[in-house]
């Protein structure tokens, strides 16, 4: 699939559901579920991608779960953004450093 | 409105979205470099960001790219991922009113993320086009400047460093999923039950063969949806 093609439609497709809203159906929705169900859909994909992904996303399976753990411990006492993902990115380096020469 | 006014009324926007710029800098920086990792070319990853806006959304679409997809798959994957941006541009298209026009909402529909749409709803003042313009530049131009800085870093170098660096993105939605799971049990809920899904796709013989794409889009449906059954979100908490 022709890489141009793909990003063309991504974009598309994100731009119109920002856009349509704003410009043509500007009625707020009623539904109480189609207002809970947008509500829960960010969690529940960035779980569905994160998990088990991650585990295989570094060199063994091991720096993958190090990184997992650290970033829910650190996101669990309230670290910012950013300090996990360098924690997380941290627990991956030094687990492999570890991996590697011991 | 005057010339002045209006440039003023930029600068404030500009200054109130510098916050989030920093931060869809460090963000995308991750993107940046998971893209390099997997053979994207610097360019290619920074035009997906400057086109796309959206980090759930990217990486999803990344994902299958790499993986070599059909063009449905993508685009009813970003259509269930970014679905939540509807709900947003209509609370802010209500707090528009009528002064903004059709030109400018061309524009700030394109940079409606979660965070400028958080800091436009905070917005104690009338909002005006020149103030969402400038609210939207420095998301933009972090966004974008953060993938291509990530990219560039992640092409040179050493593998161990990229392997690091891609596990960012991960870093940051578990930093984004986390606090409000322990704070919300509905939200737990959601991500318990994603997870279950989630591992059943990846390990359990048969729903294996389903492609990435379709698994991610069947988990956030099933889960958000069986939630939004339990646990309906409050009147007032919506009406943002």
């Amino acid at each position: 699939m022709n890489l141009y093609l793909c990003i063309a439609a991504m974009a598309v497709t994100t731009y119109l559901i920002r856009l349509l809203p704003m410009t043509l159906f500007r009625k707020p929705i009623r539904s109480r579920f189609v207002r809970s169900f947008l509500h829960y859909v960010p969690y529940a994909c960035l779980t569905a991608m994160t998990f088990p992904a991650i585990l295989n996303s570094t060199e063994s399976v091991l720096s993958g779960l190090a990184a997992l753990v650290t970033a829910v411990v650190l996101a669990f006492r309230g670290k910012s953004l950013i300090t996990v993902a360098l924690g997380s990115s941290c627990a991956v380096l030094l687990t492999e450093f570890f991996i590697t020469h011991i | 409105m005057t010339a002045m006014k209006q440039q003023s009324t930029y600068t404030r926007g500009l200054h109130r979205g510098l916050g989030v710029g920093v931060g869809y800098f460090s963000v995308s920086f991750g993107f940046g470099a998971m893209a390099a990792a997997q053979g994207i070319r610097a360019l290619d990853a920074t035009l997906i960001s400057a086109t796309n806006l959206t980090s759930a959304g990217q990486f999803a679409g990344l994902t299958l790219i790499v993986a070599g997809t059909t063009l449905w798959e993508l685009i009813l994957t970003q259509l269930v991922i970014n679905s939540r941006y509807a709900l947003m541009s209509l609370a802010l298209s209500q707090k528009m009113g009528r002064d903004i026009g059709l030109l400018p909402r061309l524009a700030i529909a394109f940079f409606n993320t979660d965070e400028i749409f958080a800091l436009a709803i905070a917005e104690r003042e009338k909002l005006t086009t020149p103030f969402m313009l400038g609210l939207g530049t420095m998301p933009i131009l972090g966004w974008t400047g953060g993938t291509l800085c990530g990219a560039l870093a992640g092409s040179v170098l050493p593998l161990g460093i990229r392997t690091a660096l891609g596990v960012m993105l991960y870093g940051m939605f578990v930093a984004i999923v986390v606090p409000p799971a322990r704070e919300e049990k509905p939200v737990l809920a959601v991500v318990v039950l994603a997870l279950i899904l989630s591992c059943l796709f990846a390990w359990m013989p048969g729903l294996k063969t389903v492609s990435a794409g379709i698994a991610i889009v069947i988990c956030t449906v099933a889960a958000a949806g069986i939630c939004a059954v339990l646990f309906p979100v409050p009147d007032e908490e919506v009406a943002a």
